[in-house]
């Protein structure tokens, strides 16, 4: 180690201490996850800064600290002090570093559990010492005592941490021929949670998380030793809405998902970052997917969005996607009033020459806040070549204290950013009504919105000349369009969102789209092009760049720049 | 490579020669003991240990013992297997052996009979039998579904029976399994 920090002239804030053999300079104090106070820096989380990773179950840098599970234990020297508590020193000038041992058993070291201890200057952390390997050995010994080592039937396997750091750091063989302790398996803990009492490892991740982040004390151990037992509140559910990220915190299959239950082995899924869609915070999400079928959705950690978590009715909200009634054709109205399979080609060939055919002013646009930026940018760009009057449609419901927003649509951000929608979404809807019905407005485009059910009737639709309409599900709107353009969810397309604090953030495609279904971008930027008759970008990356150039609020930004966490607009 | 071809001799010319010596050979064989078998009206006995066709096996109780883990899905080299888990729904007829598979599909003209998915069973529930002669009329008639695999694997004897030990052991903790 180099000079002690009192000689290196650190900043006050800071403290440096030794890894195995690695100095590292570390705040002294870390914000609570909970309360935001500032606490000691513990050892666990200069190692994670020294690089170092430190076996641990009940720590998660979110939760508060519990220290109850051991795994994490480490031994540590710390600097030798005189009389007069000034360092003593070695002969070359390092002060001297004493192994802190047993006090009752000198010869046997003191090791401490990283995640709870507080860091002190000149502490050196060893976390590879041959009686630290024993003592993790130990403690996964003890662990698996009344493991019921259920693998082949556990839908953790595979991302289990039990099996990783047994793999890593266990014993290979059991020495514990006993009987096992057994408790209750398929316990129903609430609408969408099956607990399974053998497989808990009894960190109090969950009861924690739904305590202190949810504030729904709902989880708690009851009995004691190895009869322990994680249970809910008697005579209550365990149903609030974020009840689906104890499933992902517990480090075991003890928790687990009844929607994800026994559908696939986690192995098998692809995954692709994503945004839910279902409010306007915008939640980072994770697609697991396999041959084209979405299995589940798990929250992604982004500290300007969502920290480590998502609403449950977000999580479960994918099904649609897969539903046997997804437009998947491209539709055209025939003479008789009937609707002919068309393709793509002649299709957007025909909607953008009937577009230019239109007298500039007599088109409206109602493009949904559900769209991605890249396809509002393109509607504001056809909107402004034909002086359209163009909207958003409002979506509105409940907020709640930790991350649903009462802005249920994932882009109003973007579509008031873009220019397709006015401060207050939806105020243009009746002087677009009042237009088609004195017959100002000849042509509609709507995107993803069942007008219908605001305010633009059936009758007023029908009296339109040109009426082109892309959706992903049949609704009243569909069934009336003289051009039906089948899009995409948001999993089978790429694109971008602005979330209600102006975090610009992408998300890429995990499954193909039904059919003949294609991304709204793509066939915009041919449709759009061609009305325009100027070339647009046939990337994605080129549309966004290009957005960004032309779109104020989005100067400066890159598809590229913008990363896994996006970029906070100013 | 050019190779160059020789003329044939004269005595090589004749044929003749040729002939006999090809008789001589036939007739040394006339002596010796017969090798040719008579398949497919004789059949060959395989060895032990023989890598045949892969089927599933149920125990002496009549359970399937595949939980639908799907590591040989994993593992299986040519995917020749697929199988699609129980989901959520609770059998009651299987206890606590939580899962089983719904189905379980394997295509024996993809199988390169490895022995993979045998050896990376944790429920020893898949066996490469004696099978080596597979016929089917059609593609589809090759790939083997979960009652034929079950049919073809017939039952293995278990000497441990682990979940009904710990359905026992359970019950006698009075904790319903
Ligand atoms: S919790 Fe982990 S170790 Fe235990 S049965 Fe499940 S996968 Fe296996
Ligand atoms: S259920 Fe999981 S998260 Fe909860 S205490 Fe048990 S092991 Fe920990
Ligand atoms: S024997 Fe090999 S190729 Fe055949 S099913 Fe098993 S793992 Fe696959
Ligand atoms: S490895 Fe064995 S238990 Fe697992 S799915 Fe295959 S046959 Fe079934
Ligand atoms: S991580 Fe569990 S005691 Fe430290």
């Amino acid at each position: 180690m180099s000079a002690p920090p009192s000689k290196s002239n650190p900043a006050p804030d800071t403290l440096t201490v030794v890894v195995d053999g690695k100095p590292v300079t570390v705040p002294r104090t870390t914000p609570d996850p909970v309360s935001g106070r500032p606490l000691p820096t513990t050892m666990i989380q200069a190692c994670e800064a020294a690089g170092v990773v430190v076996p641990h179950y009940c720590y998660h840098p979110k939760l508060p600290v519990a220290g109850n599970c051991r795994m994490c234990l480490v031994e540590f020297g710390l600097p030798a002090l005189g009389p007069d508590r000034q360092p003593i020193l070695n002969p070359d000038g390092t002060p001297k570093i004493v192994l802190q041992t047993l006090p009752y058993d000198p010869g046997v070291p003191r090791a401490a559990i990283a995640c709870a201890t507080p860091l002190s200057p000149g502490m050196e952390i060893y976390t590879n010492t041959p009686s630290v390997r024993k003592t993790r050995e130990a403690v996964l010994e003890s662990l698996l005592i009344n493991h019921p080592l259920d693998c082949p039937i556990c839908d953790q396997a595979g991302e289990c941490k039990l099996q990783e750091y047994s793999v890593e750091y266990g014993q290979s063989e059991s020495r514990f021929a006993e009987t096992k302790v057994h408790k209750p398996k398929q316990v129903d803990l609430g609408p969408r949670i099956m607990l399974d009492d053998e497989r808990c490892i009894l960190c109090s991740r969950c009861i924690r998380f739904t305590r202190d982040i949810v504030g729904d004390d709902a989880l708690g151990i009851v009995s004691r030793g190895s009869h322990s037992t994680l249970t809910a509140y008697p005579g209550r559910p365990f149903d609030n809405n974020y009840t689906l990220n104890t499933v992902d915190l517990c480090p075991v299959g003890a928790l687990t998902s009844k929607d994800f239950r026994f559908q696939m082995r986690v192995w098998f899924l692809k995954e692709t970052n994503n945004l839910c869609p279902s409010c306007g915070t915008g939640c980072n999400l994770v697609i697991g997917s396999r041959e084209n079928r979405i299995y589940r959705y798990e929250p992604r950690q982004n500290d300007a969005v969502n920290s480590c978590w998502m609403c449950d009715f977000g999580r479960l909200n994918y099904k649609w996607i897969q539903r046997p009634d997804r437009l998947a054709e491209v539709g055209r109205r025939n003479a008789d009033g009937g609707f002919d399979a068309s393709s793509w080609t002649p299709a957007l060939r025909e909607v953008a020459d009937k577009i230019k055919g239109l007298p500039a002013g007599a088109l409206a646009i109602v493009a949904s806040a559900r769209q991605t930026n890249e396809e509002l940018f393109l509607l504001q760009r056809l909107a402004q070549h034909r002086q359209a009057l163009t909207d958003s449609i409002p979506r509105l419901g409940d907020a709640d204290h930790l991350l649903v927003n009462a802005d249920k649509n994932p882009n109003s951000t973007g579509s008031r950013l873009i220019g397709i929608a006015g401060p207050d979404l939806g105020t243009r809807l009746p002087t677009m009504a009042t237009g088609i019905a004195e017959g100002r407005i000849k042509g509609l485009i709507v995107f993803g919105e069942d007008v219908v059910r605001h305010g633009l009737t059936e009758e007023l639709l029908q009296r339109l000349e040109l009426l082109v309409v892309s959706d992903v599900l049949p609704n009243a709107t569909t069934a009336l369009a003289h051009y039906l353009l089948p899009g995409c969810a948001h999993a089978e397309k790429r694109g971008s969102f602005v979330n209600v604090k102006r975090q610009l953030q992408r998300f890429n495609q995990a499954v193909a789209p039904p059919g003949n279904a294609r991304p709204e971008w793509e066939f915009l930027v041919e449709c759009v092009g061609r009305v325009l008759g100027e070339p647009l970008p046939a990337t994605l990356e080129g549309l966004f760049n290009q957005m960004a150039k032309e779109v104020p609020a989005f100067q400066g930004q890159t598809w590229a720049g913008l990363g896994d966490l996006g970029k906070k607009l100013g | 490579m050019i190779v160059k071809r020789t003329a044939l001799t004269w005595w090589e010319r004749l044929y003749i020669p040729a002939v006999l010596n090809g008789f001589r050979v036939t007739l040394r064989h006339f002596f010796r003991r017969k090798v040719t078998m008579q398949y497919p009206e004789e059949k060959w006995v395989v060895p032990p240990g023989y890598r045949g066709a892969p089927y599933l096996v149920k125990d002496q109780d009549g359970r399937t013992k595949c939980v639908s883990c799907q590591l040989c899905e994993f593992i299986c080299p040519p995917k020749a297997i697929r199988i699609v888990p129980p989901g959520p729904e609770v059998d009651p007829a299987t206890a606590n052996v939580e899962k089983r598979p719904r189905e379980f599909e394997i295509d024996m003209l993809r199988c390169i009979f490895c022995g993979f998915c045998q050896e990376v069973c944790p429920e020893e529930a898949i066996f490469l039998m004696e099978d080596y002669s597979l016929t089917g009329g059609s593609r589809s008639e090759m790939v083997y579904d979960l009652p034929r695999l079950l049919a073809l694997g017939g039952t293995h004897h278990d000497p441990i029976m682990k979940w009904q030990q710990k359905a026992r052991e359970a019950g006698l903790q009075g904790v319903k399994p």
